[in-house]
């Protein structure tokens, strides 16, 4: 499967990386190329295997739903690039 | 006596604990070494203050007689771990800045070993390459060359694998996401071991693809590698993948008896176009094995070929998800919004600006991969094909093979800058030994072994049945006895 210029544009926008256009054709050839690796995938009979989802056999934890930590709120934004009053800023969201 | 620096970890502890050396004295002479090793790279972030601090409470704790195998042992640590108070940044632009307010479960647990900290070590950007060539600080580079070219040490924890083989610290730790300790490890002629998946603690790791980043240690002999995999081990609730299972007592293990063990070869693994200084190698090291009364038989691994394709699914898929969280509102880098910019340019114009180019080119291929309409086409068939790739493995221990032997890598350290005309694809064939224990969650340690004709190490890989990190360690034990590798790259730096 080859990837023209108008899907690098929309895979972009998905993964929210700006990219010029000028730039997408470029872009499109690097990602065709690395699917074209990615085929060979199909060459294996996956016939009744099952997805593998864990590499050791074994059911995640759970734990008990307490609050096991908090009021650390002045760390929890001390690394944010604009906080404000408690919060995380950012720019207008809603009209 | 050498100079300290140049100790392995069991030399200094062993040296501390008698009283013939100072943690202090250790760590003044690693920060010594650290600081005249600046043209490697190695280092990004030197917490020089921290170290002595952490070397003057180790020697009480060594008067005292409270010293574990760590106490007082100075260490780098990789920039992906999370280090309270110093900046952790999986050499990216977009976490700059970025000073944690909590510490790794491993960083943690060294510490409360005694363990001194000497800063942080450079790697490829997010963990994602094979030359330290991402990372954006800038390369690190092998302490070892041929004539005044200089190599890449490899990568992701390329600045690990160059500081220890520098003696810029005493061991360090790493992370192998799909080869990212041992393919360096063996590039710069040291020890590095993956453990089984969930040996290790990833909680406070910058994640990279969840399901196959593994941390480890990177050290100068096998018994290095055995008492710091210790100290680095053991179940976390804070990491739901991480397993309840005792951590048994490595160095133990290293009893250097394999007689009458198995180790298999895999055919698949001799790929045409093979080097034939690799190929020699193996064979050596096969042959030192047998020389050791192991049995050297032939194993099939029928699905290794597909190992890379399937990592190049998974593992971007994973890093896609994963990386969403740098979206400039937490931490790190935002970009500089126009007049009218909403929070989509906030997003896309940081993310642009943060993320090198592998960066981008990962986030996007997992991005297509897990869109609508080609989930099943892609993802979950690599899974399957993932499944398959174990199942090979498994098959083959159940058959009574005890160790499989390969290379590390298929090339010795190439020079930096080589690979830059190369398309991406090429890059990744550097972890075609590798991966497929990652895909399989299986340990796996690589060890140096002999010199190519130009001088340059050339490592060895053993891979070991899941949680026998003792027994694969002994195998790697007795190869490292066997190759006697004791050269050391010469100092130009």
């Amino acid at each position: 499967m080859s990837i023209d210029v108008e899907t690098a544009r929309r895979v972009a926008k998905l993964a929210r990386i700006q990219v010029d256009d000028g730039d997408l054709p470029a872009l499109a050839g690097e990602l065709s190329n690395i699917l074209g690796f990615m085929e060979q995938l199909n060459e294996v009979d996956v016939e009744g295997v099952e997805p593998m989802t864990s590499v050791t056999p074994m059911r995640l934890k759970r734990r008990a739903d307490v609050v096991t930590d908090g009021n650390i709120q002045d760390k929890v934004l001390k690394n944010a690039p604009d906080a404000r009053e408690g919060f995380f800023a950012v720019p207008k969201v809603v009209e | 006596m050498t100079n300290a620096n140049e100790l392995t970890l069991a030399e200094a502890r062993d040296a501390l604990r008698k009283g013939d050396l100072t943690a202090t004295d250790l760590t003044m002479a690693c920060l010594t070494a650290m600081d005249a090793g600046d043209e490697l790279g190695a280092y990004v972030h030197k917490t020089p203050d921290l170290a002595l601090d952490q070397a003057r409470a180790a020697d009480l704790r060594l008067k005292a007689g409270d010293a574990p195998d760590l106490c007082g042992i100075p260490l780098g640590i990789k920039d992906l771990f999370c280090t309270k108070g110093v900046p952790s940044q999986a050499a990216s632009n977009i976490l700059a800045g970025f000073r944690p307010e909590y510490e790794s479960t491993v960083t943690s647990k060294l510490f409360d070993a005694g363990a001194v900290m000497l800063g942080k070590l450079n790697m490829d950007e997010f963990a994602m390459g094979s030359s330290n060539e991402s990372s954006c600080y800038g390369p690190a580079v092998n302490p070892w060359r041929v004539d005044d070219r200089e190599l890449t040490p490899g990568g992701s924890s390329g600045g690990s694998a160059s500081a220890v083989a520098g003696d810029l610290c005493i061991a360090a730790t790493g992370t192998d996401t799909g080869g990212s300790i041992r393919q360096p490890a063996a590039f710069c002629g040291i020890v590095g071991i993956k453990p089984t998946y969930g040996r290790v603690s990833r909680w406070g790791i910058i994640a990279y693809a969840s399901s196959l980043d593994q941390a480890g240690p990177m050290t100068k002999s096998v018994r290095d590698a055995a008492i710091m995999l210790g100290a680095m081990a053991g179940h976390d609730p804070k990491d739901s993948t991480s397993a309840e299972i005792a951590v048994p007592d490595f160095e133990a293990a290293l009893t250097g008896d394999i007689r009458g063990k198995k180790i298999g070869i895999p055919k698949e693994y001799r790929l045409p176009g093979l080097r034939p200084e690799i190929q020699k190698i193996w064979d050596k090291g096969a042959e030192m094995l047998r020389d050791a009364g192991a049995e050297i038989v032939e194993v099939s691994l029928p699905h290794t070929k597909y190992a890379l394709p399937a990592y190049y699914v998974i593992a971007p898929a994973e890093a896609s998800s994963n990386l969403a969280r740098y979206d400039g509102v937490r931490y790190g880098h935002r970009a500089k919004l126009a007049a009218g910019d909403g929070i989509t340019e906030m997003y896309e114009k940081t993310r642009a600006e943060g993320f090198g180019a592998e960066v981008q080119r990962r986030v996007m291929i997992g991005t297509y991969v897990l869109s609508a309409g080609f989930y099943d086409a892609y993802y979950n068939r690599a899974r399957k094909v993932r499944a398959l790739i174990k199942r090979d493995f498994e098959q083959a221990f159940a058959a009574g093979v005890d160790a499989i032997l390969t290379p590390a890598t298929p090339t010795p350290a190439f020079g930096l800058g080589e690979m830059h005309s190369a398309n991406p694809v090429e890059m990744y064939l550097n972890d075609v030994f590798t991966v497929t224990l990652n895909l399989a969650g299986l340990p796996g340690v690589s060890v140096p072994v002999g010199l190519d004709p130009d001088g340059l190490p050339l490592g060895l890989q053993l891979i070991g049945k899941p949680w026998e990190e003792g027994a694969l360690l002994n195998h790697a034990y007795v190869l490292e006895r066997a190759a006697g590798f004791v050269s050391k790259p010469a100092k130009w730096w």
